[in-house]
């Protein structure tokens, strides 16, 4: 990629002041993006609340039950072996919500670090570092993903580590992109000549603004996660049964949904409601931090 | 600007060959042999196959052939058309190590030209309905215009393929009524028929692709044309009355494009070199396919093959989008070249 | 902003004419039939099938799939019978006969029999087949099939290299005497199996030596065979093209031009594609379909017996697992009839042993019942009760829906009954064979269908030299007896003898029968002669199809 890539530039541009509050304004004037904010709270404290809002045990099999359709007891029906599908749901919300968090709070935490060294130390080391992830972006991540999932022993923080690992290259890339403008700005030039010390500097002056756009990309980065986990249970290599996510519901939903689609509506409905929520969000708040936007 | 190209296809050659490299080293990193039958082959044998294979040579004698296996030695067009790496480039893939009898070379020829026409309809699907989409939402920001149909796009990265392509199947195989109704899978009919019917077993494989990246596409042709729309010298051109359609199409697009082009690179690799999904939904004989199952069957050769086609393919699509780039923004041009 | 409702419809155009352009456009100029009425008017039989074939060498082959294509384009000196699986058809061998203890058997060649590449088929083209196969240096999973040939097993296990102590005998250019360790009147049963096809000797050798296994013969533009159709084309995880055989010496009998075999691996894929009109059989129906298809559509579903046995295998050389009442206890906390009848759905029957019931008047001693409370008593003297102090261990499956639905159901009902831990791990269907052949996984989801229609078939995979016994377990009675089987002529004999083997096996349990197999599966109408047989093998020679036009 060109070293200076518009996209970026165009997108993220540095206020001269912390316009937080105008940010806010502007994204308060957004429709959409709120009701993504709260439509995603809700849905994420509801099944934070499982253990205690569900009806019955995620697990609990009754074979002569098997599936039925949404009732009065169990809302949302039940699956093949007679387990409640509003409690999976639930459950598999837990899972797949945190697998997003924690996968994205990895890609963040390698992606802001490396890109935050590389646009800060410039020269030869950005080169090679940026170069390092040329390269890794050239590579298939799924092939790399299953390898992974493959060999090691098939557990949940594997599923995190795994799925961060390979989300973190395009933040590295924006964060690295910021640095660079950052670099140039006169009141880090000010700063310095004024004798702030270096870790003083990076903590007040370049983090704040850092800020913005790895929230802005974090938020569209949980979306993608939880789609790459999903897909993964399409591979058989997501969470071990009996355990759900909402990937491994839409799995077996799908296949079934001719014969019973209430397998697949109701968690097709909170995965999606949720991915739209937090798309939404991140444009709105994408939107906000963009002073030259139409609106304004 | 010649210069520019010199540097940038050095660049990538030594970028191809330390992706090279890495293959290489994961590839002896992963546990489990390769040869491990699905009988307890005796020792002898299992010694015999590896010898076969070279595995048994030092490391760097394994590592020395590799590399000139996969380097090109030679140039010919026609094979290449044919998608025929031995003969067109002299590079050697070996043998499948889960296929029997079968080479990684072909494997390849057969899937890559699957992959990539199903890849070439997706992104006319997309890139239409993503621009057009975009661009209204842009102009109507923060309207019913900007969200609905952004929604209605979005549909395609808040549902996994895997549910979207069932459906689609569902609505376009089943319930449509009959003379409209399309093939559910495969990727051409399983009978004698003229050429085109096999256009309308691609239609939604194609479909269903598409509105994946049509999201992308929407999005950023969204962002961009909201930067370009706010500045100055569309402000002039409103004010001096040229009409909005003209605004968009004349001014508008040419330099909201710009990101939209730099997204397409690597989406138009990958469209290029497969979905899995898709193609494991349809049936259809794609390279996608060949990708994830060498990595589910530990096919070693495959995955390497596999793995070098689709960093080649990015790579070469990178370039030719920081051309087209280049060429498009004459700012750029100077900063490359300083 | 002055924007108009013209430019805004304007710009929704693009979104509206891509939707209706592709269906309208092109739905509309072509054919109005399905596809199945097409191909069944041209004679092209479309069947799903599987999973992609692996390789297409007969004597290295062991799954259906492979074997459903092999039977179509190789013969061996039997064929398959129409309608009676037990029934030898003549293949190659227009007829034989055999001495008076049954041990020495001759068969007479046709004259007529081709390869497809024009050479006749000769008695020393099979002596060499069975050659190939007992190479050791080829490795082949069957070759102890042939164990009853005299001589066979020590050439197999290399103790001899003169392969004229095998009892092959090649009479002359169309006769062929097969010389066995004892009376074996059900030969013909075996020999249909593709272990004993015949490989053209000319068309090996041009590619490699007898026994290496890594050749290019098998190549879709190199591969001779000699069945009643040939291989035509071979588009990786699209299709299998077969096509009829111009040279096979009962040509005039084949009524279809061709057959594609199309290696779909869902179930549910496999089942829209037969319910598009896209294929003529549904190999695999998802369990959900079922009842659909019986109450709405009772003539396309069919419910065949199948000799076949699910199970769960143990890994015997892992302790616990190396204890005949730990791995009882499993056993009987299995409730196979809740499963056949509420998970499976198929009509399956509960697996009381391990050999079919009632194969060739053949019954099975077992009598494995759900019994809970004696499970839990096994497991505590085992040292575990209630389960405490169980290792955490996997149950190792292919990945397919069916497998997933019986484990996760298995997995809750240890954990309600013995209290005990398990977890499902799911793998790739190579990758799961090879875990399964080298002993790496702890409990693991198995079928065996039989090779042949004899109880022998279920039995033979258990002693120790097995290939496909892949338990660790061996029992040198068992051993004993199955040599003693092998030449024992007297039917009655043999079945108490076989009994005695099962009852051995029963006690020690190194594996958990769970059903007998139901053969579920969906046939358009429009493909005739289909009989339902016990191995599911379905002569292609004999199919014909006749387009009724009809559609679901």
């Amino acid at each position: 990629m060109p070293e200076s890539d518009p996209i970026i530039n165009q997108a993220f541009p540095l206020p001269v002041r912390s316009p937080w509050g105008e940010a806010w304004l502007r994204l308060m004037k957004n429709r959409m993006a709120i009701a993504g904010l709260v439509c995603f709270s809700a849905i994420t404290l509801l099944c934070l609340l499982a253990p205690w809002v569900a009806p019955f045990d995620p697990n609990a099999q009754d074979l002569l039950k098997g599936p039925t359709p949404p009732g009065s007891s169990h809302w949302f029906g039940t699956d093949t072996l007679g387990r409640d599908l509003a409690a999976r749901t639930l459950f598999g919300g837990r899972i797949s919500i945190a697998v997003g968090f924690a996968a994205t709070l990895v890609a963040m935490t390698i992606g802001v670090a490396w890109g935050a060294i590389a646009g800060y130390s410039g020269g030869w080391l950005d080169s090679v570092m940026m170069r390092i992830v040329d390269i890794l972006y050239s590579l298939p991540f799924m092939i790399f993903v299953i390898l992974l999932m493959t060999i090691f022993e098939r557990s949940l923080l594997l599923l995190f580590v795994a799925i961060g690992c390979v989300e973190w290259l395009t933040l590295s890339r924006i964060v690295r992109g910021q640095m660079l403008q950052l670099k140039t700005m006169p009141y880090i030039d000010a700063a310095r000549a004024l004798g702030v010390r270096r870790v003083r500097l990076i903590i007040r002056h370049i983090i704040p603004n850092l800020l913005g756009p790895v929230i802005i990309y974090s938020t569209l980065t949980v979306p993608s996660v939880m789609l790459l986990e999903s897909s993964l249970s399409f591979l058989g290599l997501g969470v071990q049964p009996p355990d759900s996510s909402w990937g491994s519901l839409i799995n077996d939903g799908a296949e079934k949904m001719i014969s019973y689609p209430w397998l697949l509506v109701f968690p097709s409905i909170f995965f999606s409601l949720t991915l739209f929520s937090l798309n939404f969000l991140g444009d709105g708040l994408r939107d906000a931090l963009d002073p030259k936007s139409n609106s304004a | 600007m010649f210069r520019f190209l010199i540097s940038r296809l050095l660049q990538t050659i030594l970028v191809l060959y330390l992706i090279a490299t890495v293959v290489f080293v994961m590839m002896k990193a992963v546990p489990g042999g390769p040869f491990s039958q699905e009988r307890n082959v005796s020792e002898h044998i299992l010694q015999k196959l590896e010898e076969q294979y070279g595995l048994h040579d030092p490391l760097h004698v394994q590592y020395a052939k590799y590399m000139w296996n996969i380097t090109p030695k030679r140039l010919s067009p026609r094979a290449l058309l044919a998608f025929d790496l031995k003969e067109g480039l002299g590079i050697d893939f070996g043998y499948s190590f889960r296929y029997e009898g079968r080479t990684v070379n072909q494997l390849i020829a057969e899937s890559l030209p699957v992959s990539a026409e199903l890849g070439f309809y997706a992104l006319i699907i997309a890139a239409l309905l993503g621009i057009s989409t975009g661009s209204l939402a842009a102009l109507k920001q923060n309207s019913s215009w900007d969200h609905i149909p952004m929604a209605i796009v979005m549909i395609g990265i808040c549902l996994p393929t895997f549910v979207l392509g069932p459906i689609l199947i569902l609505v376009f195989g089943f319930w449509v009524p009959e003379p409209f109704r399309l093939p559910v899978l495969f990727w051409e009919p399983s009978y004698d028929a003229p050429w085109l019917e096999s256009l309308r077993y691609r239609i939604l494989p194609a479909m269903t692709l598409g509105l994946y990246y049509a999201a992308g596409i929407a999005r950023l042709t969204r962002g961009s044309m909201l930067e370009v729309l706010g500045q100055d010298y569309i402000r002039t051109a409103r004010a001096k009355g040229v009409s909005p359609f003209n605004v968009v199409v004349k001014h508008g697009l040419r330099t909201g494009m710009i990101p939209v082009i730099s997204y397409l690179g690597p989406v138009a690799a990958h469209l290029i070199t497969g979905s899995f999904v898709i193609e494991y939904i349809f049936m259809l004989p794609g390279l996608g396919r060949h990708l994830i199952n060498a990595a589910l069957n530990r096919d070693y050769t495959l995955i390497m093959g596999t793995v070098l086609v689709y960093a080649a393919i990015l790579i070469l699509f990178n370039f030719i989008v920081d051309t087209l780039l280049v060429w498009l923004n004459p700012r750029l041009r100077l900063r490359s070249n300083a | 902003m002055g924007m108009t409702r013209r430019h805004i419809l304007w710009s929704l155009i693009p979104q509206g004419i891509l939707l209706s352009l592709f269906t309208l456009v092109f739905s509309s100029c072509t054919e109005s039939r399905t596809p199945v009425e097409i191909a069944s008017a041209q004679g092209m039989l479309l069947l799903g099938n599987g999973s992609e074939p692996h390789g297409l060498d007969p004597h290295l082959t062991t799954g259906v799939p492979e074997h459903n294509i092999l039977h179509a384009i190789f013969e061996g000196l039997i064929a398959y019978h129409p309608t009676d699986e037990s029934a030898p058809e003549p293949g190659v061998a227009e007829s034989w006969e055999h001495n008076s203890d049954a041990s020495v058997w001759t068969f007479h060649l046709r004259h007529d029999a081709r390869w497809s590449n024009g050479d006749p088929v000769l008695a020393s083209d099979f002596s060499y087949s069975i050659r190939r196969i007992l190479s050791p240096a080829l490795g082949a999973q069957y070759a102890d099939q042939l164990i009853v040939l005299k001589g066979a097993e020590d050439f197999l296990k290399g103790n001899t290299t003169d392969f004229a102590t095998v009892g092959v005998e090649v009479v002359d250019t169309h006769t062929l005497r097969l010389h066995l360790i004892g009376p074996t009147p059900h030969l013909p049963g075996m020999l249909k199996h593709n272990a004993w096809y015949p490989v053209n000797p000319r068309v090996i050798e041009a590619f490699g030596s007898i026994d290496s296994r890594e050749s290019d013969w098998t190549r879709p533009e190199n591969l001779v065979g000699n069945g009643a159709f040939r291989i035509s084309r071979w588009v990786t995880n699209s299709y299998l093209e077969v096509l009829k055989s111009d040279t096979y010496w009962d040509a005039d009998r084949v009524r279809i031009k061709g057959i594609r075999f199309f290696p779909i691996e869902k179930a549910s894929t496999e089942e829209a594609a037969f319910r598009a009109g896209q294929i003529h059989y549904c190999s695999n129906i998802p369990i959900d379909r079922i009842e659909f298809y019986r109450s709405k559509h009772p003539e396309v579903i069919r419910f065949d017996d199948y000799l076949g046995t699910y199970f769960y295998r143990f890994n015997t050389t892992r302790p616990p697992l190396d204890q005949p009442l730990v791995r009882r206890a499993l056993t009987l906390a299995i409730d196979t009839g809740l499963i056949v009848r509420e998970v499976t759905r198929g009509g399956e029957t509960p697996a009381r042993g391990f050999v079919y019931d009632g194969v060739s008047g053949y019954h099975t001693p077992g009598n494995i019942a759900f019994d809970p409370e004696t499970a839990r008593r096994l497991l505590a003297e085992a040292g575990f009760p209630e389960g405490s102090g169980f290792p955490k261990m996997d149950i190792l499956i292919n990945t397919q829906e069916a497998h997933k639905m019986i484990a996760e159901a298995i997995q809750q009902m240890w954990r309600d009954h013995l209290g005990i831990d398990v977890g499902i791990v799911n793998q790739e269907w190579k990758v799961y064979l090879d875990n399964q052949v080298n002993l790496r996984y702890s409990i693991s989801r198995s079928g065996w269908i039989g090779d042949y229609v004899d109880p022998i078939t279920f039995l033979m995979i258990w002693t120790s030299d097995s290939g496909n016994n892949q338990t660790g377990w061996s029992n040198h009675r068992y051993d004993e007896l199955y040599k003693q089987v092998l030449v024992t002529g007297d039917p009655g004999l043999r079945n108490a003898l076989m009994g005695e083997m099962e009852s051995i096996f029963l006690d020690e349990l190194p594996v958990a029968p769970i059903y007998w197999y139901t053969r579920k599966y969906l046939l358009h109408p429009d493909v005739k002669n289909w009989h339902p047989k016990l191995l599911d093998y379905h002569p292609f020679k004999f199919i014909q199809l006749e387009p009724t036009g009809f559609r679901l």
